[in-house]
C-alpha cells in the first residue's frame, strides 16, 4: 500500500526591494509588512468565517443541545391539564437503541450504511471504466464530456421523478425487463431503485475526477511499462491505479460523504416512513416535520458523528488530501 | 494491424455506451413530456404525435410552477452573489497571503462543507420558528451557505494559487499596499476563476432540496424542485408524470445548456478540488 508521494516544488523565498534597503531598515520594514499582512487577512477572512460560524457553528452546538433536551408530556394531575416539560438528559439518544424508536433507528443506520457501501463500490468501479475508456484522446471528445456531465447537473429531486417515472408500474422499466414489479413500494425492490438511481446521477461525476487524475499520468511511465513487457491488466493495477488514487481517493472520500447524508433521493423517489429506504437524514427530518425537535436533534448527531469518522478514516488511513493544494506552494 | 482496428471499434462502442448510459434517461424525460397526456403510458421512443399539453399542465396557474421558478432564481442567484463576494475575499487570503495557520482555516472551511444538512437545519428550523422567518427567502439563502460558500473558498482559493506571484510583487514594488495589489492587480485578472466558481455555486443551490422543502409551507414562496415534487396536476392520474417531466425537463435545460457551453471551464473548477 505505498502511495507515490507527490513531490512538490520548494517555492523561492523572495521579498520584493530585499536588494536595495539597508539591514535595519530591512527588518523593521518587513515586521511591518508582516503586521500589515497579517491584518489584511484578517479583514479579509472574518467574513467568511463569522458567516460560517453562524450558519454551521451555532447551529451543531444547537443541535447537540436540543438533542440533550427530553421533553416529556404529561397530565398534570391538579389541574388536569396537558403539561410540557423539559429537562436535560441523554434519553434521546438512548431512545434510539430500545423498544420501537429503537428498530426504526437501528433499520435507519442499517440503511444508511448499505446504502453507502453499494452504491459506493458500483459508482466507484463505473466510474473508473468510464474514465479508463475516455482517456484516449478522440474527436468530439468536449461533446461526450458536456453529455457525462448532464447526470451531475440534473437536480437530484427532478431525477427523482424521473426514475419514480420509470419504475412506474406501466413505466418503461417493467417494460423493458417485461416483469410487474412494483418497484417504488416497501420492499427490496424500492431500496436497488434507489441504488440505481444514484449510481446514474453520480457515477460519470466520479468518471470526469478520475479521467483527470489519469491524463497527469506522463505517457512514458506506459512506454516504459510495454517496453517492459508488462499486459493490459498488470499495467493496470500496477502502474495506473496506483498513480491514479490520490484523485480517486478525494472523489470517492466526498461521494460517500454525500451518500451519508442522502435525503432527496429516497425521499422523492420512495417517500418518507418507508421501512426499507429510510436513511437517517429522512429519519431525522420526518421527526422534525413532527416537531420532535429532540429526537431530531439526537439522530442528525449521530449522523454528524458517522460522518466525522468515516471522514477521519479516509483522511489518515487511506491518505485523502483534501486541502492540500489550496496550501501548498508557497508558505 | 487487426488488433489496432478491434481496439478502436471497441473504444468507440465504449464510448458509445457511456453516451447512452447518461443521455438514455434523459431523454426518456423529454420524451415523455413531449407526449399527448392520453399517451403517457406509451413507450414508443418517439411521441407521436407530438404535443405541448404537458407543457401548458406544467404552468396551469394552480401549481404555481412559474412563481417557483422566479423564487428559484431569487434564492440560488441570492446565494451565489453572496458567498462569490465572501469567498473572493477569503480565498485570495488564503492563497496568496503569508500567515500563520492558514492549512487550519482551510481545514475547517473544507470541513464545514461535510456537515450533514439535517444537522444543521433541525435548530436553524428551531430558530426560524421563533424569529419567524418562516416562508422567508432569508431562511433559505443563509442555510444555502453553508455547502455554497465552503465550495467556492476552495475553488477561488485554487484559482488564485495558479497566479504567477510576480503579479503582486511587481505591484507593490510599483508602491501599491497589499490591498491594492489584491484590487487593481489580482481581481481583475481573476474573473474566469469567479465565473466559474459562480456557475458551481449556481447549479449546487440551484439544485438543493432538503432547506426550501423545510423551512417553507406556503406555495407561492416554494422553489421549484418542492413545488415539483409535491405536483398534483389536473389530468386523472394518481400521479401526474407528463406533467411532472414537463415541469422537470423546464427546469433542467438551463443547467443542460451551461454545461454545453461550460463544460471545459466546469470540468476545471470540479477537477480543481480533487486532483493536481
Amino acid at each position: 500500500m505505498t502511495a507515490p508521494t507527490q513531490t512538490r516544488p520548494p517555492a523561492p523565498r523572495r521579498r520584493p526591494g530585499q536588494a536595495r534597503e539597508g539591514a535595519h531598515r530591512q527588518a523593521a520594514g518587513a515586521r511591518r509588512r508582516r503586521a500589515g499582512i497579517v491584518r489584511l487577512a484578517a479583514l479579509l477572512l472574518s467574513p467568511t468565517l463569522l458567516a460560517l460560524a453562524l450558519v454551521v457553528g451555532y447551529p451543531v452546538l444547537a443541535a447537540l443541545r436540543l438533542s440533550l433536551t427530553v421533553t416529556e408530556e404529561g397530565i398534570n394531575p391538579e389541574t388536569g391539564l396537558i403539561e410540557r416539560s423539559s429537562e436535560l438528559g441523554t434519553k434521546n439518544y438512548t431512545d434510539g437503541f430500545q423498544g420501537d424508536t429503537g428498530d426504526r433507528f437501528l433499520n435507519a443506520l442499517w440503511n444508511t450504511t448499505t446504502f453507502t457501501l453499494a452504491t459506493g463500490a458500483l459508482v466507484t468501479v463505473i466510474g473508473v471504466v468510464m474514465a479508463l475508456i475516455m482517456s484516449r484522446a478522440f474527436r468530439g471528445r468536449g461533446l461526450v464530456r458536456a453529455a457525462v456531465l448532464v447526470p451531475w447537473a440534473i437536480p437530484t429531486v427532478i431525477s427523482a421523478l424521473l426514475w419514480k417515472w420509470i419504475f412506474s408500474t406501466d413505466g418503461v422499466a417493467n417494460d423493458i425487463l417485461n416483469t410487474k414489479i412494483l418497484w417504488t413500494t416497501e420492499g427490496f425492490q424500492a431500496w436497488l431503485a434507489v441504488v440505481i438511481a444514484d449510481t446514474w446521477k453520480t457515477a460519470p461525476f466520479i468518471g470526469l475526477l478520475v479521467l483527470a487524475g489519469l491524463q497527469l499520468i506522463p505517457a512514458e511511465v506506459y512506454e516504459a511499462a510495454r517496453v517492459d513487457g508488462s499486459s493490459a491488466w498488470r499495467t493496470f493495477w500496477r502502474i495506473t491505479l496506483p498513480l491514479v488514487k490520490p484523485a480517486l481517493v478525494v472523489a470517492v472520500l466526498f461521494r460517500i460523504l454525500d451518500l451519508l447524508r442522502m435525503f432527496d433521493l429516497p425521499f422523492v423517489l420512495v417517500g418518507p416512513r418507508k421501512e426499507s429506504v429510510e436513511t437517517l437524514s429522512v429519519l431525522a427530518w420526518d421527526e422534525m416535520s413532527n416537531l420532535r425537535f429532540g429526537p431530531a436533534a439526537a439522530y442528525a448527531m449521530i449522523l454528524f458523528v458517522y460522518i466525522a469518522i468515516v471522514a477521519y478514516v479516509f483522511v489518515r488511513v487511506l491518505g485523502a488530501d483534501i486541502i492540500g493544494r489550496g496550501v501548498q506552494g508557497r508558505k | 494491424m487487426r488488433t489496432t482496428n478491434t481496439r478502436a471499434v471497441l473504444r468507440w462502442l465504449g464510448i458509445l455506451a457511456i453516451v447512452a448510459y447518461c443521455l438514455a434517461p434523459f431523454y426518456w424525460m423529454l420524451v415523455s413530456s413531449l407526449r399527448r397526456p392520453s399517451d403517457q403510458f406509451s413507450n414508443s421512443l418517439v411521441p407521436n404525435p407530438l404535443s405541448l399539453d404537458n407543457y401548458d399542465a406544467a404552468f396551469d396557474p394552480r401549481n404555481g410552477f412559474a412563481r417557483a421558478l422566479v423564487n428559484s432564481l431569487v434564492v440560488a442567484g441570492s446565494t451565489t452573489v453572496l458567498v462569490l463576494v465572501l469567498a473572493i475575499f477569503a480565498g485570495y487570503a488564503i492563497a496568496r497571503l503569508d500567515f500563520k495557520g492558514k492549512g487550519p482555516i482551510l481545514a475547517i472551511i473544507v470541513a464545514t462543507s461535510m456537515f450533514p444538512g439535517i444537522t444543521l437545519l433541525v435548530p436553524l428550523l428551531d430558530v426560524f420558528v421563533d424569529i419567524n422567518w418562516i416562508n422567508t427567502y432569508q431562511a433559505m439563502i443563509l442555510p444555502s451557505m453553508t455547502f455554497a460558500l465552503p465550495l467556492a473558498v476552495w475553488n477561488l482559493t485554487a484559482f488564485f494559487r495558479q497566479m504567477p506571484y510576480e503579479l503582486e510583487e511587481a505591484a507593490v514594488v510599483d508602491g501599491c499596499t497589499p490591498g491594492q495589489a489584491f484590487r487593481k492587480v489580482i481581481l481583475p485578472l481573476a474573473a474566469p476563476g469567479v465565473f466559474t466558481t459562480a456557475i458551481l455555486a449556481f447549479i449546487a443551490t440551484w439544485n438543493e432540496f432538503i432547506i426550501a422543502l423545510s423551512v417553507v409551507n406556503r406555495k407561492d414562496m416554494m422553489t421549484a424542485n418542492v413545488i415539483l415534487s409535491l405536483f398534483t396536476g389536473q389530468y386523472r392520474y394518481d400521479q401526474p408524470f407528463g406533467t411532472q417531466m414537463a415541469a422537470g425537463v423546464v427546469v433542467t435545460i438551463p443547467l443542460v445548456l451551461m454545461v454545453l457551453f461550460f463544460q471545459r471551464r466546469i470540468v476545471e473548477g470540479l477537477t480543481a478540488g480533487g486532483v493536481k
